[in-house]
């Protein structure tokens, strides 16, 4: 046969609970893996709550210059909670982006970590002891390579851990999306890449970054299992990170999913999106806020209701208000700590800037600039 | 003892490294079945496993990265970037990241890694393949810089690097790779990072260098007058610095001469020479000479001898200093 097929591929697009808050009877069948409870389904939505609050607050905070730039998650709860309650707390590593906060912090990352990194101290990267959670990366598509080598080193030595990684729609444009992929592929790692394609990439739409019809079929070229969901819908996000997280621990290697949602606030608090998409696009997705699809779930479900839903604000804000609280009430960061993380043991000349302050030699100690109480040539 | 070369040298430290500790692995362009482009990793992948000698893709950024990952989850690895022209596309994982994860995490996020990096000239290598990028990554802070001259510089210090909690940039020069053989001890020994070695004691002038202009240098020391007595000190490693050996030789030679294989604009030469000012001033006879490549993109075969310091060069720059 001179011709023939060597390949065919087809990619799906899974939502389970639709725009109106109905769920699907078949996919969401009693007993089906990965189908999240109503208890389960409650506790998410206060968490969603509780992220919302925090990142308004954010919003808030930066606008009365108590907070450097911040990029708002605003919109993509789902996502990061459903993704983020699929994996294993202290035994799976999160990797995350920066917009997906709420997945950190659900496997351990102080809330007020995060907010202290936008606030322009380091002290909001450190990982307590026993989190998997490595800290927000901002360069794009970096962070991509250490979960892959992360989960490899997870496979040498045969501990039973998955890594999900975070990234968005722009950071598939980059190399190292695609030498993470191709690596992590290759080697049959246990590394879930989830993309959260919320349409935007600062101001350059999904239809510039790529001619591919979806992100997830960028996959198909590495071998990795590939897959769409509406990324706004908790229980699709939630079943496909639960199925990529089974597959990868069965040595079943590598899933992409893209996650499709919105950015429903700015890039970061520097950013105007106004000056770039058309409002009538934000409404449509405003709409589809993954916070009112899942209220309107449980609300059919005779599980929520408007008065649950102003006790819920409240508790949510008085949440954001402590992490505020922690965040503000830690010390100023001394001028010596920029030295004293650098190596873990200090080279003397670094030791001798951090305890003069000065990167002259002249005027720290006499001796060292050849300068005696005789001078004298040699 | 055995003689050994540079090569050999590092081979049989890896080997001896990975026997000693399960975490460490090796990784790299051709590392694993054909052994390395140089051959350093040769016959590694059979005694060790394709776990631990591992073949990866043609994808620089995708090693370095990933040897982050493995870094950050407890393994050791050890990297090789073929060439030091291939930095390139790793420059922004090993700078950006696995420079900076101890610093910006506080502490709680470290990567002990090794990266192996032949480099220099002098081989007929085809371009890209015989760059002296050494003050990249001195420049820039958080990454430690080795260049052993000697097979027993090269174990000592490899073993050092390996067992660092932060990352190494161990950079092999491929002009020493197959010189010459020396004696190198079968014990188990290291040679600390941030310390020099003065090859040959003298009074008059101090030679400082590294990698393998060390021989240049050697060279060009052999061709001085009979009462001329220079001190030759190689730096072994380049960041951190060891400072003190530097302004110790200078203190009592009162002349330098700094001798390096890269351009000569904002080097670790030019480093060289401001430390010296800075801390020797009142005892200088002369002013510090910086003998290094042309500020040039480092030619092509034919011409790579014209720009390499060689012992004319450097031979006349001591004299020089010594004549000022």
């Amino acid at each position: 046969m001179p011709i023939r097929t060597v390949y065919q591929a087809t990619i799906e697009h899974t939502q389970i609970l639709d725009e109106r808050g109905v769920l699907d009877p078949a996919l969401s069948k009693p007993g089906t893996p990965g189908i999240l409870t109503d208890e389960q389904v409650l506790h998410l939505y206060e968490r969603m709550l509780e992220a919302r609050a925090v990142d308004e607050r954010a919003f808030v905070l930066q606008r009365s210059n108590r907070m450097y730039t911040y990029p708002q998650n605003k919109g993509q709860e789902a996502a990061a909670l459903g993704s983020g309650f699929a994996m294993r707390r202290g035994t799976d590593w999160i990797v995350p982006c920066y917009r997906e906060n709420a997945a950190m912090v659900m496997h351990g990352m102080p809330w007020h970590h995060i907010y202290l990194h936008w606030m322009g101290d380091e002290r909001g990267n450190v990982v307590p002891p026993g989190v998997r959670v490595m800290p927000i990366a901002v360069p794009i598509g970096t962070q991509m390579l250490h979960a892959t080598g992360i989960a490899w080193a997870a496979k040498l030595r045969r501990e039973d851990a998955v890594v999900i990684t975070y990234f968005g729609d722009g950071a598939t444009s980059e190399g190292d999306f695609h030498e993470a992929l191709n690596f992590a592929a290759t080697f049959g790692v246990p590394a879930i890449f989830f993309c959260q394609n919320n349409q935007w990439a600062i101001s350059v739409p999904r239809e510039t970054q790529t001619a591919s019809e979806t992100i997830a079929q960028k996959g198909l070229g590495y071998g990795a299992a590939c897959q769409q969901v509406d990324g706004n819908d908790l229980f699709a996000v939630h079943k496909a990170v639960y199925d990529a997280r089974e597959r990868a621990r069965a040595g079943g290697g590598v899933t992409i999913i893209e996650a499709m949602t919105y950015r429903l606030g700015d890039h970061t608090t520097a950013d105007d999106a106004r000056r770039y998409r058309d409002q009538a696009e934000v409404e449509a997705w405003q709409a589809r806020d993954p916070i009112l699809r899942t209220r309107v779930y449980l609300e059919s479900k005779g599980l929520w209701d408007a008065q649950r839903q102003r006790a819920g604000e409240e508790r949510a804000k008085a949440f954001a208000t402590e992490v505020v609280r922690a965040a503000e009430g830690i010390a100023p960061p001394k001028p010596e700590e920029m030295f004293d993380h650098l190596y873990a043991e200090m080279p003397p000349e670094l030791r001798l800037q951090r305890d003069t302050k000065r990167t002259s030699s002249l005027g720290q100690d006499p001796s060292q600039a050849g300068l005696r109480s005789e001078p004298q040539r040699a | 003892m055995a003689q050994m070369t540079l090569v050999q040298a590092i081979t049989s430290t890896l080997a001896h490294e990975m026997e000693r500790d399960s975490r460490v692995v090796c990784l790299g362009e051709d590392v694993g079945l054909n052994g390395g482009v140089f051959r350093v990793t040769d016959g590694l992948q059979k005694r060790f496993g394709k776990d631990r000698v591992i073949d990866t893709p043609l994808s620089e950024s995708g090693i370095m990265g990933a040897s982050i990952g493995l870094a950050i989850a407890g393994m050791r690895p050890i990297p090789e970037i073929q060439f030091e022209g291939f930095l390139g596309p790793a420059y922004d994982q090993l700078v950006n990241h696995a420079a900076r994860f101890r610093n910006r995490t506080r502490g709680t996020v470290t990567v002990p890694m090794t990266v192996r990096v032949p480099v220099g000239g002098g081989i007929h290598a085809p371009e890209f393949h015989s760059d002296s990028p050494e003050a990249i990554y001195t420049h820039n802070p958080g990454l430690k810089v080795v260049m052993p001259g000697t097979p027993t510089d090269a174990k000592g210090l490899l073993l050092s690097a390996i067992r660092d909690p932060d990352p190494v940039v161990f950079f092999e020069p491929k002009r020493v790779y197959r010189s010459f053989r020396e004696e190198v001890p079968d014990e188990e020994y290291t040679i600390p990072i941030g310390k020099a070695k003065v090859v040959s004691e003298g009074t008059d002038v101090t030679v400082i260098s590294w990698g393998a202009s060390v021989f240049q240098c050697l060279a060009a020391m052999d061709e001085l007058p009979e009462d001329v007595s220079a001190e030759l000190i190689d730096l072994r490693t380049i960041h951190p610095m060891d400072s003190e050996a530097v302004v110790a030789s200078v203190e009592k030679t009162g002349r330098a001469v700094v001798v390096q294989e890269a351009p000569r604009l904002c080097s670790v030469a030019s480093e060289v020479a401001a430390l010296i000012q800075e801390r020797c001033f009142l005892r200088l006879h002369a002013p510090v000479q910086r003998v290094t490549g042309f500020d040039t993109i480092m030619p092509y075969a034919k011409l790579e001898n014209d720009y390499l310091p060689d012992a004319k060069r450097v031979g006349e720059a001591i004299r020089q200093v010594l004549a000022y």
